[in-house]
């Protein structure tokens, strides 16, 4: 099941990827309609993370091509953000709370300017959306899991972007937590942003997103929540790996082949 | 002494030569390391202050001069190629950073001992001294060397300055760096220009072996003090100084001896002593802290005993014996009579002739351990289904962390219960005393 759109805000065609020549995402060919708030689900080691970094251009790609906007990422950079998967960083790092979601101002300063009273502004107010205004001050190392989140949602919020990715931003949350991000990424959704979550908590999907992507190495199903997020499309997305795909893969790691031979230019 | 007296009097005006440009160069190499330090690649160092050694013997075998500006040059295009060529081994090939560094860093340092053997045996008078890189020594600085390796300082500290938000930014996230569009490559040819830089002008004082020492130990030590990213590059730098101007001193005390291990002494003796002394991180403190603890727990359990006999007799206010305490609680004889002495100290206790008596704040204290242990078994068998039976040993630990607000939580989820699951009487205070004491 994967319904293509008009006008997609992210058109991923044919995009395979490898970490040291081993294929993890084989051909994946999907277009995503703007302003909706998309999850991406999938087992552990499905290749979820390494689909939104493939997208944003953090991890090469063996072939295909992504675009947004209709364009390639590197002209749009400041119309997306990036909420890592929070075990990504070290969070002993000597930085405030502040420090951190002024991060989310650089892209728009540029070389060689300090943030300034409007960007300072900003920060507070995104902190403030998700709850954590009274932390300017603490240590990131002091926050708890959940906390830490927030923070790298804030920073994520005052990007101010129009496409958003986030891995995981329900990690180690509480469920009041939980229910108001969620809260808040309707309303950015109603706001005509694009919201892509990575999520893992299948419970709550049909309450969470307007479309699924069910990703297992290879795309399942990519469409609006109840035509995608059906029991038969979860059974072969969970039911394991297809081996078959497992070994050449390995097959391919082994003899160091490309995974797909170079067109020749005519 | 009077060496100690003659050298800080600063008459000889190389000693100042001497002292300037040891600390300049101390520091510097501490301020950049702060970066490699956070981006946890404190190898990086290491690979570069060795592969710097062939640079510097070519550089003299071509020019046949000790000129600092040519050898600074060698050195840099060696240390720079070093590090482009294990870029090039990670990513083109399935070798690990920390092997490819070790390959590098003994290929390039083997070849360097290699050519300065070869320019000690060709008998070139201006060669005397160049094995000083080897150990450094600051003695060797001159007032021309000064002046080079103050502008190549100031360049370092400029370029640090402008790159700051870029720099700590990397060091903390780089993927999402990337997703801003910060170009990384070029920040981080900067990192590694600066490291090289610092690492070359670093060597005189300290030598190859030891430089990659200098990079991280002096941010390593401030680490222990500070959370704050531009404090932390000040005290590294600090400390880099102070160990510097220690190196200057025994170069200046003793001219044969190599500085180098002599700084490195120092530096690691700071750390040492952050490592134990410092507030907060340090070993000791954190050892006080914990000892607290252990005294903060026996001490509200001794309170909480008074407090339960009082409610066997009904009598809060009469004089116990350590026999009567030590009977409702076994507790171990000389940690129950510290303890009472602490808090008769603290003014919850009074003593009459070898007996112990509540004091009204004693009372209250004991009174609220005790509602907080019942509280929170109410709350175990309730929310948890843990069996009543189960509930005593967790809830004889969380007594003595629960916040006030934690309290008051508990107090209204319950709708303050009358009985907890044993069946004993919750005592609540009538007029609520706040008591922060027991907040962790
Ligand atoms: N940097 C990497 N190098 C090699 N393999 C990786 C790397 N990152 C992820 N992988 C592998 O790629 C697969 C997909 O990982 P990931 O995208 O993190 O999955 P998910 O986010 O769905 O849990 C896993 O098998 C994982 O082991
Ligand atoms: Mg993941």
């Amino acid at each position: 099941m994967i319904e293509q759109v008009e006008n997609p805000i992210i058109e991923v065609h044919d995009l395979t990827v490898s970490y040291d020549k081993k294929p993890v995402l084989w051909d994946i060919d999907l277009t995503l309609p703007k302003g909706k708030l998309i999850g991406i689900i999938g087992p552990n080691g499905a290749g979820k993370s390494t689909l939104i970094k493939s997208m944003l251009d953090l991890v090469p790609q063996s072939s295909g091509f992504v675009k947004m906007f209709d364009q390639d990422i590197k002209d749009i950079r400041n119309q997306i953000s990036y909420v890592p998967q929070r075990e990504s960083v070290d969070w002993d790092f000597p930085a405030s709370v502040l420090d951190i979601v002024l991060m989310g101002r650089y892209g728009k300063l540029g070389f060689f300017k300090r943030p300034r009273k409007a960007d300072k502004e900003v920060a507070i107010d995104s902190l403030r959306k998700v709850g954590m205004e009274n932390y300017l001050h603490r240590q990131i190392s002091q926050l708890s899991g959940g906390q830490q989140q927030r923070v790298f949602l804030a920073r994520s919020l005052a990007q101010q972007a129009d496409l958003y990715f986030m891995d995981e931003p329900f990690a180690g949350v509480d469920a009041a937590t939980e229910k108001a991000i969620i809260q808040l990424l309707k309303e950015m959704s109603s706001d005509n942003k694009t919201v892509v979550v990575v999520h893992h908590d299948l419970q709550s999907v049909t309450q969470y997103f307007d479309w699924v992507i069910l990703l297992n190495t290879r795309l399942i199903a990519s469409g609006p929540t109840n035509k995608a997020f059906t029991h038969e499309l979860l059974e072969e997305t969970y039911g394991g790996k297809l081996t078959l795909l497992t070994e050449v893969a390995d097959l391919l790691k082994q003899n160091e082949l490309p995974n797909r031979e170079k067109k020749v230019n005519k | 002494m009077e060496t100690i007296l003659d050298f800080f009097s600063f008459n000889n005006v190389n000693v100042i030569y001497v002292t300037i440009g040891s600390m300049l160069l101390t520091s510097s190499a501490a301020i950049v390391g702060t970066f490699t330090f956070l981006k946890r690649k404190a190898l990086v160092g290491d690979a570069v202050s060795h592969s710097i050694l062939p640079g510097i013997c070519l550089a003299f075998m071509l020019s046949g001069d000790k000129n600092p500006l040519y050898l600074i040059i060698g050195a840099f295009i060696t240390g720079w190629l070093s590090l482009i060529i294990i870029d090039l081994i990670t990513s083109k090939s399935k070798i690990k950073e920390d092997s490819a560094i070790a390959l590098i860093l003994s290929v390039f340092f083997g070849i360097g001992i290699l050519l300065l053997t070869i320019i000690q045996k060709s008998g070139n008078a201006e060669q005397t001294g160049l094995d000083h890189f080897l150990f450094g020594n600051a003695a060797a600085l001159v007032g021309s060397d000064l002046v080079t390796f103050t502008i190549v300082a100031l360049i370092l500290l400029i370029v640090v300055y402008l790159f700051f938000k870029e720099l700590t930014l990397l060091a903390f996230d780089e993927d999402f760096a990337k997703t801003i569009g910060m170009p990384i490559r070029l920040i981080e040819l900067i990192l590694t220009t600066l490291t090289v830089m610092a690492v070359v002008i670093g060597i005189q004082a300290v030598g190859i072996v030891l430089m990659a020492a200098m990079l991280i130990t002096p941010v390593a030590a401030a680490r222990f003090w500070t959370d704050k990213i531009k404090v932390l590059i000040l005290l590294a730098a600090i400390f880099g100084a102070f160990s510097g101007l220690s190196g200057a001193f025994v170069s200046y005390a003793a001219p044969a001896m190599p500085t180098g291990p002599w700084i490195v002494v120092v530096i690691s003796t700071i750390a040492f002593i952050s490592f134990f002394f410092a507030p907060k991180k340090g070993i000791i403190s954190r050892a006080i802290k914990q000892r607290n603890v252990v005294q903060q727990i026996n001490d509200e359990n001794i309170l909480k005993s008074l407090y339960q006999l009082g409610e066997q007799d009904q009598e809060y206010y009469t004089n116990r014996t350590i026999e009567d305490i030590i009977q409702r609680r076994p507790f171990n004889t000389s940690v129950l009579k510290k303890g009472l002495k602490r808090l008769k100290k603290q003014g919850y206790m009074e003593s009459k002739s070898g007996t112990w008596q509540f004091t009204k704040e004693g009372k209250n204290k004991g009174q609220r351990t005790v509602k907080l242990h019942r509280l929170w078994e109410t709350y175990l068998t309730k929310y948890l289904r843990i069996a009543p039976d189960h509930v005593h040993d967790d809830a004889d630990t969380i007594e003595h962390f629960l916040t006030p607000e934690l309290e008051s939580r508990l107090e209204q989820l319950l709708e303050y219960p009358e009985l907890d699951p044993h069946d004993s009487k919750i005592p609540y205070q009538k007029n609520k005393i706040k008591n922060n004491s027991t907040q962790v």
